[in-house]
């Protein structure tokens, strides 16, 4: 275990453990992140050493379990180095033949390649894939090539390299001045300059300071940060220590939710490496510069992402917000100046620091600088973590890299900015994603989550269910929102039942203004976003709810109905034998009828029904035809006719 | 959970009234719920009124005050998971095991909950059980996967 005490001495073990590497020598990386395992990557990694072992290679060829790759519709994911060979959703069986195939017989396995489902072509090095192709992965690619639990990996790829700078070649207030230069703005949801941040905390008279990464994500269909912290946690070290350093702190925090367990232990793994190594700790790197770090479980709850309660959580108490007259930067925790990032904010500081603010600035747009990572969910076809630069049309993600909507189905809208943010639809796909532009289009950045929504998505539904979500979280320590929201939900609720009447619309939108305008902190003043942002692109869905009691997007259970096609139904019992109601009426050859009384409207019926018979629709806004008469049930064969 | 116990969770965090909520997390963690007795021992042990204990233990969501079932049914309601269908599995496993989210059965068998976001999007819907992840979950499924647990 080595104790580093100089810049001098990490450059000497930099090279010494890059000398130990040869970049020929074959490298498995497999992707371990919290995705890939629910797939059974760890099966694939005990298969992979045993296989090894059985063939003799154990030692000739290196096995890396890295962190997320972003590309987790297709996990778990395998790349082959130095020929960068990809192969996706891998299962333990398919071990033997990766090695005898590809690592002796340096053959590519047709079957496991990626197989480009618009051109048909199969794609064998990850960068050509289109959906990394298109992306600029500045944060976020060291993923790949990092083995979270290793320190050693980190210092390969150049790790610590910007905190012994700082530390070596720049005061404290050249770090402050290289992050305000690069104008890099909170990725949190915010936007904030991260530097005009810094500089209030480091100007303050009070000499304890604190420095604090947000680790609580909570938006739902987000979970950039979690792959980050969990990929390359040494990463959100390093910025951490070097915003220590500009502003002037000695300890710092991390509150990281309870459910990212893994998260959890790899950031404590890395944690105990930077203290044995030198790099947190007492006298770091020989500067004399003294920071310490401590881990903070959040205990669940959506409303501790908001700074001021996130601070009062970190003080063991129920996390809720307060007014800031005082920004927590100047009075934060335990009323000291308190700098809090997020995740991502943090990972892009040592990268500033070394390549510099103008290299950085060379990114994005003339507001918004650099990449952001982007979580691209919901009805896409290439689910997963996608980072490129601000200024990327919107269509660019979703349609070059997300590679559309799978189906056949049409794209309706994206929804970015979490439960604040808003609901985009295809006529300004055009826009170019970034802080600014994307309020403007009265969506926002939020943390980054992208949800496409395809023509089976209600939009009224969507909004009922980000403010269900957010009633839900809502502390309750003021009206506007503990109130507002409760009746927001219900008026909402009560439209999508069909239960809608008129002056709805006009309610809603006299809660959204008072939640506004009144609530304490973001949660309340953005609560509204999603249910105003849908009224604006698609406020005839409100319309044919209330009026019509129909559900244009055939979505909303109280208001649809199954219905078999007598003209359809082929009588292959497959909806009566998966149907869990026992609702569906069906003998040989006789056409299948839903006895509406005992249908749940699950949809298992209109699942299963064989494409090529589609007898299965839904229905809204109209009666349900009567059932065919019992004498015209029978199907004929067509060998009959 | 004996007094012995606690205690000595309470001494890993240096009995500091700061470490509450780790406090009460990892005692949750070791018992699944966190009884009457265990919140008095920590109120006294850290000198943190009993009140503003029950306060954290009601207000965040990982804490429970009544024992769970043997099995913890967790359902991601994320939006990912929402617009892929994710109500519709809840309503089959509320169907399949009779309770609701929050509610443990009578067996101790089962205890469902909601949540928000596991950050499996890529596999919604998504029903963890007992910390293991079933991704692309349908209400058909659901049922099947349910029978592994009873």
């Amino acid at each position: 275990m080595p104790l580093i005490n100089s810049p001098a001495e990490l450059d000497t073990f930099r090279e010494d453990i890059l000398s130990q590497r040869d970049p020929n020598k074959p490298c498995i990386t497999l992707c371990s992140g919290s995705a890939c395992h629910a797939t059974g990557s760890h099966d694939v990694a005990a298969r992979l050493a045993e296989e090894l072992e059985k063939q003799g290679l154990a030692k000739e060829v290196d096995i890396r379990r890295t962190g997320c790759h972003g590309f987790c519709e297709r996990g778990p994911i395998i790349v082959i180095h130095p020929d960068e060979i990809c192969y996706f959703q891998i299962q333990p069986d398919d071990v033997p033949e990766i090695i005898t195939e590809t690592i002796k017989g340096k053959k590519v396995i047709e079957r496991l390649v990626y197989d480009d489902p618009a051109t048909n072509e199969k794609i064998v090095q990850e960068s050509k894939i289109p959906f990394y192709k298109h992306q600029q992965r500045l944060v976020f690619g060291s993923n790949s090539s990092v083995d979270p639990k290793s320190i050693d990996d980190y210092l390969a790829i150049g790790g610590y390299n910007a905190l012994a700078k700082a530390l070596d070649r720049m005061t404290d207030e050249e770090v402050l001045e290289e992050i305000k230069k690069s104008n890099l703005r909170g990725r949190g949801g915010g936007g904030f300059p991260a530097g005009r941040k810094w500089e209030g905390s480091r100007n303050d008279p009070e000499p304890v300071k604190y420095v604090i990464v947000n680790a609580d994500e909570g938006d739902p269909g987000a979970y950039m940060d979690r792959s980050l912290l969990e990929g390359n946690p040494h990463a959100i070290l390093e910025g951490l220590t070097l915003g220590a350093y500009a502003i002037g702190a000695h300890e710092g925090y991390i509150y990281v939710r309870q459910e990212y367990p893994l998260a959890v232990e790899n950031v404590h793994t890395a944690i105990r490496l930077a203290e044995e190594y030198g790099f947190l700790g007492k006298n770091i790197l020989g500067s004399g510069f003294d920071f310490e770090v401590k881990v903070h479980k959040g205990a669940g709850a959506f409303v501790c992402g908001e700074s001021t309660a996130l601070m009062t959580a970190l003080e063991g108490r129920v996390g809720e917000p307060r007014p800031k007259y005082i920004r927590s930067n100047i009075k934060g925790l335990w009323e000291k100046p308190s700098v809090l990032n997020n995740v991502e904010t943090w990972a892009n500081v040592p990268m500033i620091i070394n390549k510099g603010a103008d290299w950085f600035t060379e990114h994005g747009t003339e507001t918004s600088k650099g990449t952001k990572i982007f979580s691209l969910v919901g009805k896409i076809t290439n689910t997963g973590l996608v980072e490129v630069p601000m200024g990327t049309p919107l269509k660019d993600i979703i349609f070059k890299i997300g590679g559309g909507i799978p189906g056949g189905r049409k794209f309706k809208a994206v929804q970015t900015g979490g439960p604040s943010g808003g609901c985009i639809p295809e006529d300004q796909l055009d826009l170019p994603v970034g802080f600014d532009e994307l309020t403007k289009a009265g969506s926002m950045m939020g943390s980054g989550g992208m949800i496409v929504m395809d023509e089976d998505t209600c939009m009224v539904d969507v909004a009922r269910y980000f403010i269900e979500f957010l009633t839900d979280e809502s502390c309750g320590k003021c009206v506007p929102c503990r109130e507002g929201l409760r009746q927001m939900l219900k008026i909402l609720t009560n439209i999508t039942q069909g239960k809608g009447k008129e002056g709805d619309i006009e309610l809603l939108e006299a809660l959204s203004e008072t939640a506004m305008e009144a609530a304490l902190c973001a949660l309340g003043k953005s609560a509204p976003n999603p249910f105003l942002s849908t009224l604006r692109y698609f406020r005839e869905e409100y319309e044919a709810h209330i009026n019509e009691k129909r559900c244009p997007a055939l979505s909303c259970k109280e208001l649809i109905n199954y219905y078999i096609d007598p003209t359809k139904c082929k009588a292959c019992r497959m909806c009566f034998r998966k149907c869990p109601a026992n609702a569906i009426d069906s003998a040989k050859n006789k056409v299948h009828i839903i006895d509406q009384e005992k249908c749940t409207k699950c949809g298992t019926c209109f699942e299963v029904c064989p494409p090529k018979f589609g007898a299965v629709t839904k229905i809204s806004g109209q009666p349900v035809p009567p059932p065919v008469p019992e004498e015209e049930r029978t199907i004929r064969k067509s060998k009959d006719k | 959970m004996n007094n012995a116990k606690i205690d000595q969770i309470i001494d890993q965090h240096d009995g500091e009234a700061s470490s509450l909520i780790q406090v009460l997390l990892q005692i949750q963690s070791e018992n699944n719920w966190l009884p009457k007795e265990a919140l008095e021992r920590v109120s006294q042990r850290l000198d943190v009124p009993l009140t503003r204990v029950q306060h954290i233990a009601t207000f965040y969501k990982a804490f429970s005050l009544v024992p769970k079932g043997r099995h913890g049914v967790h359902i991601c309601m994320g939006t990912a998971c929402h617009v892929r269908g994710a109500a519709r599995v809840l309503d089959a496993v509320q169907d399949q095991i009779g309770i609701h989210p929050g509610e443990t059965d009578l067996d101790l068998n089962f205890s469902l909950e909601t949540v928000n976001c596991l950050g499996c999007c890529a596999l919604g819907p998504v029903v963890e059980i007992d910390g293991k992840t079933h991704g692309k979950m349908t209400p058909g499924q659901s049922a099947d996967v349910l029978k592994q647990y009873e």
